[in-house]
């Protein structure tokens, strides 16, 4: 307990010796953003071994709730004067739907959740890389609907979405005793609402890990067939697995929509799927400690290390050997590399799973086949 | 308690049973013989509810279950031990029997855990081992105590023999007679018929998803065609 007291006051007053608008502060944050995203990710993919491609749609519904309920996208609501519920009185000044930051995260888990189910509906019936294949579909599609919402009219002249423009600016988040956020002065609060929402994925994660749904998820990772004579609901807990996977997913897009403060469809691209994945993986399939440390690794891969790697030694290396392009324009395929040197080296993830552990290294499988089958 | 009429199930296209009519009365632990692809198999899936039939019916103590999902079925009092044992590998023994009580909520799970480790001692000394490390034969026993957590009234049972050393088939099939003595009524699947018959008070003979020849054990084991065919004589 103790390491662990200490390491989440250092969290905590991290920030404090920060400057408020350091960068650095800036790619924390959004360093744990993707940790919830990979956590809930992990749920999916790791626990239950249904591996989903298309988690991009669920960061794009969450942000989506972000840009619906809090900016000034749908401006003539109520005449123009707009709807406002528990909102800045900055925001509470300006037309559209502003809701309280909190509202929006209850929202967006309901929309991600029932958006999961939806997706996990037609693929109760696939195996392995059939899953894979409408999962990814599915986002994609996500991600074209929102790149054609400024065409898409649902209800009344009212849009899904801004297209490739963004719906801009998004409402500071604005927390009841605590009040409204400002991006522009000052970034701590917004690492702390992170920390916070990390905080409790965790122990959600955890929890539902050691419950008797995480016990029927694990089952069925390991062997459906075996799991539905025990009277495992193959249907409810596979559809429980995408519903709480995306939901995670939906808390953490609406954050990054508000701390990015701009919800476009260029944030929605295939890309981002993999991204995820590669943190899971690159931390441990199901290991919910790996899974933390894998996305904070390549987030800052990501938003650091390949920049100063860019702008330090790697621009003469590449020039030296007479490539023409950054390590930044192609940093889908260092991420690439990185996981084919986890696959070559630790393919059991930086900090393994119990379980998967023990089938790597010891030999243990279900019956050969099964194991690869069920989930990659 | 269980009678099977005119049942027909398929995978895809193809007809695995072709009308089976079978019947088990409590008490009764029967077995079904036949070579491979007889439909010995897709008769227990068809009663566990994991191949479900297409055409006939299925009943349960008066219940029709052949459109019953697995969960329900399981909930009913019927549990299998499916072929291939597929026990859960990456997961200890215990957390193997505690997956075979998953529907239940009552407070006599500890009485049956106690059963299954007196039925089978070797689970209690392994009780903390992954049963992936565990051989043939002692996950044979796991997927039967792992069906027996369910608290089943009716067992099924797919090739309890397979894969395993003769001397631990014997021991395994004194036990399945000892779960029998307990209460609960058996039908079992067996390639390798001469145990199972020895137990059995009944048998059938399926042969390419028909019933080819239902009898009383010991008239099957005596039967000429069924001893050369079966039973390796």
């Amino acid at each position: 307990m103790l390491p662990a007291a200490v390491a989440l006051t250092a969290l905590v007053i991290f920030p404090v010796f920060r400057d408020p608008l350091d960068s650095f502060l800036g790619d924390s944050i959004l360093a744990l953003a993707f940790v919830v995203m990979a956590l809930g990710l992990n749920i999916v993919v790791g626990f239950a071994g249904l591996l989903d491609l298309g988690y991009v749609a669920f960061y794009a519904f969450g942000a989506l709730a972000t840009g619906w309920w809090a900016s000034d996208f749908f401006t003539g609501v109520n005449g123009e004067r707009g709807i406002h519920i528990g909102a800045s009185e900055f925001a509470s000044s300006l037309p559209g739907v502003h809701l309280n930051f909190l509202l929006i995260l209850v929202g967006a888990v309901i929309i991600t959740a029932i958006a999961g189910a939806i997706i996990g509906l037609p693929t109760l019936r696939l195996r392995g890389d059939y899953i894979a294949i409408v999962t990814l579909a599915f986002g994609e599609i996500i991600g074209r609907i929102a790149q054609n919402g400024d065409e898409l009219t649902l209800i009344g002249d009212y849009k899904f979405s801004n297209g490739r423009q963004s719906i801009s600016p998004i409402d500071q988040i604005n927390l009841p005793l605590i009040g409204e956020f400002d991006q522009a002065t000052n970034l701590r609060p917004y690492f702390w609402m992170g920390l916070a929402l990390v905080l409790v994925v965790l122990f959600v994660n955890f929890r539902l890990r050691d419950s008797r749904m995480g016990r029927a998820w694990i089952a069925l990772r390991e062997d459906e067939v075996a799991a539905a004579s025990m009277g495992v609901p193959l249907v409810k807990t596979k559809l429980m697995a995408y519903a709480v996977g995306a939901g995670f997913g939906g808390i953490s897009g609406a954050f990054l929509g508000a701390f990015l403060n701009s919800v476009n469809a260029n944030q929605f691209q295939f890309g981002f799927s993999i991204f995820i994945l590669a943190m899971v993986i690159l931390g441990g399939l199901g290991s919910i400690w790996g899974v933390v440390i894998g996305a904070v690794l390549l987030s800052f891969v990501n938003t650091r290390f390949l920049t100063q790697l860019d702008q330090g030694i790697g621009n003469d290396v590449l020039n030296a050997l007479g490539l023409d392009f950054t390590f930044n324009e192609v940093k889908f395929g260092v991420f690439g590399f990185i996981l084919v040197l986890v696959m070559v080296l630790r393919p059991e993830g930086l900090l393994p799973e119990r379980r998967r552990k023990l089938e790597l290294t010891e030999g243990v499988g279900t019956g050969g086949e099964s194991v690869y089958e069920a989930r990659a | 308690m269980l009678e099977l009429s005119d049942v027909h199930t398929f995978y895809g296209n193809i007809e695995a049973l072709k009308g089976i009519s079978i019947t088990v009365e409590e008490g009764e632990i029967v077995t079904l013989i036949g070579s491979n692809g007889a439909g010995k198999s897709t008769t227990l899936r068809s009663i566990s509810g994991l191949t479900p039939p297409r055409e006939g019916s299925i009943s349960f103590e008066g219940n029709e279950i052949g459109d019953t999902p697995p969960q329900e079925i399981v909930a009913l009092g019927i549990s299998q031990s499916p072929e291939g044992r597929k026990c859960f590998q990456r997961m200890t023994v215990r957390e193997n029997l505690e997956l075979g009580s998953y529907l239940r909520r009552d407070s006599k799970v500890g009485e049956d855990l106690r059963r299954v480790f007196d039925l089978f001692p070797r689970l209690e000394e392994r009780e903390g081992q992954k049963a992936g490390t565990m051989s043939g034969g002692e996950q044979q026993m796991l997927a039967i105590g792992r069906a027996l957590m369910a608290s089943p009234r009716l067992l099924l049972l797919d090739e309890p023999s397979m894969g395993i050393a003769p001397i631990l088939v014997e021991r395994i099939y004194e036990t399945i007679a000892e779960i029998n003595r307990q209460g609960t009524t058996i039908l079992l699947v067996e390639q390798n018929a001469n145990f199972a018959l020895a137990v059995s008070h009944r048998g059938y003979v399926l042969e390419t998803g028909h019933v080819a020849l239902s009898d009383e054990a010991s008239a099957l084991r005596d039967n000429p065609d069924v001893q050369k065919a079966y039973l390796g004589a």
